[in-house]
C-alpha cells in the first residue's frame, strides 16, 4: 500500500465516476417525479379534482412552455385515496419509488390524516411532505420535522390573521375587548386543532370568544345558530368543512344572522361552499391564500398553452381558475420552484428527495420572483428556512357577491412571533416522544 | 391432484382422527407456508408489498375472525366491530403512555382486555334481543365509542387534533420499526390468536357457541348457560377486534383518528366475514384477500392499462363497478363464502379422477 494509491485526488475521481454511474443508472430517464395521491371519487372530490387539475396543469405548462425545470421534464402519475387514510398510506408506498427510473420530489396529499398517517414514513425515506395550507401545526419547526413542509400557512398562523383582520375593521387590535366572537367548528381532529389557539388569542386582546361544534356532517345547525342569535356576537368564525359550510350560510340567513359577519376559514372559502347556499351566501366573508380568477399571467399561459390545446385536466372548463384549482396552481409554483432552487445547488439533473428538500427548505419567493412567474397577487411572499417551514402565515379576505368571489383586502399577516413558542413547544414535546435529536439551525445557515 | 391423495394414511388412535389437520399433506402445506410467511417473505418482499398489502391483510384477517367468533360462531349478530378496534387501540396506546416502562405487547393485551370489557356492555343486549335488533344496538356502541375518543381529549393525550401516534416498535430490545420488522410482529400475534382460535372453536365453548347460534332455546333445554356463552362470545370477539385495532394503529399506519374507525370499517370487516365464510377460520384469510388485495390488484391494473386513455377518477368508478359485479357473482355462485368454495374444491381434489 502505497501513499499515492490513496492519493485525494485519485480518490474523487473514483468517487464522481461511481456517483455518475450510480446517477446514471439510476435517474437514465432525466424526468422529475411527483407521485400524486389524489382524490377524484367520494365526498371530498371537488376539492381533490380541482387541486390536482390545477396542480397537474400547471406541471404541463412547465413542461410545454420550458421544456421541463432547465431541461428535467417533470412526470407524474396518480393514486386514488378517496380521502381515506389507509388509501393514502397504499399510494404512498405504491409510488415513493419513482417511476420509470425518475426519482419522486415530494407528495402532497392534501390530507390531514393522510399526512399525518405519511409523516414517519416520508422522515424515513427522505421525501419530503408537503401540506400545504393544512397540517400539523407544529411541523412548523423544521428543526425536529426536517422533512414537512406546511407551506404559507398553518392553522394557527389561518385563526391568528383572521383575528388580525377582526382587529382592522374595528381600528385596531385594542378595540377588540369586550367584542364576541364565536367560532362554529367542523366537530373532527380538523375542527379542532384551533380551539386552545383562540383561546390564547382571547386573552391577550381581551375578547370573549365562544366555541360551538357542529357534529359532522353538519346538515342540521339550527340550534346552534339559535344560540349564536342569543350570543349576539360582532363575528362568527367558520370553521366548516364540505356540506356544513353552505347549510351555516343558510342557517345564519334564517335566523337573521348577517353574512358579512361570517368569515370563513381556508377550507370554508370555495365557490362550492357559498354558491349552494344562494341568496344567503351574499356578502358572505372568508380568507384566502390563492384568490380565485384567470386575470393572473401564469394562468393565462395555462390557458393558452394547456386548456387551449386540449390538454387540460379539469372535465368541467368552467371550474378552470377556481378556489381549489388555483391552490392546485399555488402548490405546483410552489413545488417547482423547490426544484428549481435545489438544482440551483446539486446540478440541472434529477434529483433525489433529499435534495428537493434542501430546495423547499430554502424556498424563496420574493416579489421580483413573483413578477417572473407571473403570479402577483395570487402567491404570497414567503421565506423558508430550517427553523421555518411555513414561511408566509399571510392570507387575503374575499367576499362572495352571489356569483363569485371579489378579493377586499390586501395581505394580512398572522402574529407569528407570538405562535412561535408555541409551536416550539409542541414539537418539542413530540421530539422526546419520539427521541428525535432536533437539528441545530444555527449551524444549517 | 394426486397430491391430495389419503392413500395410506390411517387412523389408529382417536386422537388422529380429532386433529386439525388430518391429512398429512394439509400438515406439511401448513409448515411450509408459515416457514414461507416467516423466514422467505420478510427477505424478499418490497417495503410496499409488506406495509401497504400484507400488513392490513393480517390486520383485517384478524378482525375478520374477532367477528366471525362472534358472528360466525356464536350467532350474535353485530356491527360494533370498529368500536372494539378503537377501544383495542386508545387502551393499547394509553397503556403504554401512562405506565413506564410497558412491554409493548402487554400494552396490546391490555388493550384487547379493555375491549373484551366494552364488547361485554355492549353484548348485554343480547341476552334480550336478537337479529337485526342486536345489530341496530352494537351501532350504538360504534356512534358511542367514536364520539366518546372525539369528546374526551384525555384519550388522545390531549393532542388538539385528536389524532394518537404510535410509541416506538420495539420487543425486547429488537427494533421492530423496519416495514419487515412490522409486518414479523403482525404475523406472530396473528399466529398466535389464530392457534388459540382454532382450539377455542373446537372446545367446549366453541360448541356452546354453535349450539346457541343454531338454536339458543334448544341450547338453554341441554344445560348450557346461554347468558354466560353470549357474553363470552362478546368479550373474546371484542378482545380480537381490540389486538386488530391496536395492530392497525401501531403496526400498520403508526397514527390513528378515531375517524380511522367508523362504521365503513365495521362494514368492511363484515363483508370480509361474509364473502370468507361465516363459522368458518380459513374464511378470514380468504375473505380479506379478497377485499384488501383485488381493489389494490383491479387499481394497479387499471393504472398501468387505462392510465392515460380515460380519466383517472372514472378508472376508479370503473374498478368500484366490477369489485360490486364480482361480491356479487360470488355469493350468488357460493352464499356460503369463499371458505365453502374452497372446501369444495379440495373434496374435489381428493378423489380426483374419480367424480364424487
Amino acid at each position: 500500500m502505497t501513499a499515492s494509491r490513496f492519493s485525494p485526488r485519485r480518490l474523487a475521481a473514483t468517487f464522481s465516476l461511481g456517483l455518475a454511474l450510480a446517477s446514471g443508472a439510476a435517474f437514465a430517464a432525466n424526468e422529475q417525479y411527483f407521485p400524486l395521491q389524489s382524490y377524484r371519487v367520494g365526498p371530498y372530490a371537488a376539492g381533490g379534482t380541482g387541486f390536482f387539475g390545477g396542480f397537474i396543469d400547471y406541471m404541463q405548462l412547465i413542461n410545454a412552455r420550458d421544456g421541463g425545470v432547465n431541461g428535467v421534464k417533470l412526470t407524474w402519475s396518480e393514486c386514488e385515496t378517496e380521502y381515506v387514510v389507509e388509501k393514502g398510506v397504499e399510494c404512498y408506498e405504491r409510488l415513493k419509488k419513482g417511476l420509470n427510473g425518475a426519482p419522486a420530489a415530494a407528495t402532497n396529499p392534501l390530507s390531514v390524516g393522510i399526512a399525518y398517517a405519511t409523516l414517519e414514513r416520508s422522515t424515513a425515506d427522505k421525501i419530503p411532505l408537503i401540506t400545504i395550507n393544512h397540517g400539523r401545526t407544529d411541523s412548523t419547526d423544521g428543526s425536529v420535522f426536517p422533512y414537512v413542509f406546511p407551506l404559507q400557512l398553518n392553522p394557527y398562523s389561518e385563526v391568528s390573521a383572521i383575528v388580525n383582520y377582526i382587529g382592522q375593521k374595528a381600528g385596531g387590535l385594542d378595540k377588540l375587548k369586550g367584542k364576541k366572537i364565536v367560532t362554529l367548528y367542523h366537530g373532527s381532529p380538523y375542527g379542532k386543532e384551533t380551539i386552545p389557539i383562540l383561546d390564547i388569542l382571547a386573552k391577550k386582546y381581551g375578547f370573549s370568544v365562544t366555541h360551538i361544534e357542529v357534529p359532522h356532517p353538519g346538515t342540521e345547525q339550527q340550534s346552534q345558530w339559535l344560540n349564536i342569535r342569543r350570543i349576539k356576537p360582532e363575528w362568527v368564525i367558520l370553521r366548516g368543512w364540505g356540506v356544513m359550510n353552505p347549510v351555516a350560510l343558510k342557517t345564519a340567513a334564517k335566523t337573521g344572522f348577517p353574512a358579512d359577519r361570517v368569515i370563513g376559514n381556508i377550507w370554508s372559502n370555495s365557490e362550492d361552499d357559498a354558491a349552494p347556499a344562494g341568496d344567503a351566501a351574499k356578502g358572505f366573508i372568508s380568507i384566502t391564500t390563492h384568490p380565485a380568477g384567470t386575470d393572473f399571467p401564469v394562468l393565462k399561459d395555462i390557458d393558452k398553452q394547456v386548456v387551449k390545446a386540449g390538454k387540460g385536466n379539469l372535465q368541467d372548463p368552467k371550474r378552470f381558475g377556481n378556489v381549489y384549482y388555483n391552490l392546485g396552481v399555488v402548490n405546483g409554483i410552489l413545488n417547482v420552484e423547490a426544484v428549481r432552487i435545489a438544482q440551483a445547488k446539486f446540478g440541472k439533473r434529477p434529483l433525489s428527495g433529499e435534495e428537493v428538500r434542501w430546495g423547499f427548505e430554502h424556498l424563496n419567493i420574493d416579489n421580483k420572483r413573483l413578477q417572473e412567474l407571473g403570479a402577483v397577487g395570487l402567491v404570497q411572499n414567503l421565506k423558508l428556512s430550517c427553523a421555518d417551514h411555513e414561511g408566509g402565515g399571510a392570507v387575503r379576505f374575499q367576499q362572495w357577491d352571489g356569483a363569485r368571489w371579489k378579493v377586499i383586502s390586501d395581505w394580512v399577516q398572522a402574529d407569528r412571533a407570538l405562535l412561535r413558542p408555541i409551536i416550539e413547544k409542541s414539537a418539542a414535546a413530540y421530539a422526546k416522544e419520539k427521541g428525535i435529536t432536533p437539528r441545530n439551525c444555527a449551524k444549517e445557515g | 391432484m394426486l397430491l391430495l391423495s389419503e392413500t395410506g394414511q390411517f387412523s389408529t388412535r382417536y386422537a388422529d382422527d380429532r386433529r386439525v389437520f388430518r391429512l398429512r399433506q394439509a400438515r406439511l402445506g401448513i409448515i411450509a407456508l408459515l416457514a414461507f410467511s416467516y423466514l422467505v417473505v420478510p427477505l424478499w418482499a418490497s417495503d410496499y408489498w409488506l406495509s401497504a398489502i400484507l400488513i392490513p391483510f393480517l390486520v383485517l384477517s384478524l378482525a375478520g375472525l374477532g367477528l366471525n367468533l362472534l358472528t360466525g360462531y356464536a350467532g350474535q349478530l353485530s356491527l360494533g366491530t370498529a368500536a372494539f378496534m378503537a377501544v383495542g387501540a386508545f387502551a393499547a396506546y394509553n397503556f403504554q403512555l401512562r405506565v413506564e416502562g410497558l412491554p409493548f405487547l402487554a400494552s396490546f393485551l391490555l388493550g384487547g382486555l379493555v375491549a373484551a370489557a366494552a364488547g361485554v356492555v355492549f353484548g348485554l343486549p343480547s341476552l334480550r334481543i336478537k337479529g337485526f335488533y342486536l345489530i341496530v344496538s352494537t351501532l350504538a356502541a360504534q356512534f358511542l365509542v367514536e364520539w366518546a375518543l372525539t369528546k374526551f381529549g384525555w384519550f388522545s393525550n390531549f393532542n388538539p387534533s385528536g389524532v394518537i401516534t404510535a410509541p416506538p416498535l420495539s420487543v425486547l430490545g429488537v427494533d421492530l420499526s423496519s416495514p419487515a420488522g412490522r409486518y414479523l410482529l403482525t404475523l406472530a400475534v396473528v399466529t398466535v390468536l389464530f392457534v388459540v382460535a382454532v382450539r377455542i372453536v373446537r372446545s367446549d365453548l366453541g360448541r356452546n357457541w354453535m349450539a346457541v347460534r343454531d338454536m339458543d332455546t334448544a341450547a338453554a333445554v341441554i344445560g348450557i348457560p346461554v347468558a354466560r356463552t353470549k357474553l363470552l362470545a362478546f368479550a373474546i370477539g371484542a378482545f380480537y377486534c381490540g389486538v386488530a385495532g391496536s395492530l392497525w394503529a401501531f403496526a400498520y399506519l403508526g397514527t390513528v383518528e378515531p375517524h380511522g374507525f367508523d362504521l365503513n370499517r365495521s362494514f368492511q370487516v363484515l363483508f370480509i366475514v361474509i364473502i370468507g365464510g361465516l363459522g368458518s377460520i380459513l374464511g378470514n384469510f380468504l375473505g380479506a384477500a379478497f377485499i384488501v388485495l383485488l381493489p389494490l390488484l383491479m387499481s394497479n391494473l387499471g393504472g398501468s392499462l387505462l392510465g392515460g386513455v380515460i380519466d383517472p377518477g372514472d378508472t376508479e368508478n370503473l374498478q368500484k363497478i366490477l369489485f360490486g359485479v364480482l361480491i356479487i357473482l360470488f355469493l350468488i355462485r357460493e352464499p356460503e363464502g369463499l371458505a365453502s368454495l374452497w372446501r369444495g374444491l379440495r373434496a374435489r381434489a381428493r378423489v380426483w379422477p374419480l367424480r364424487d
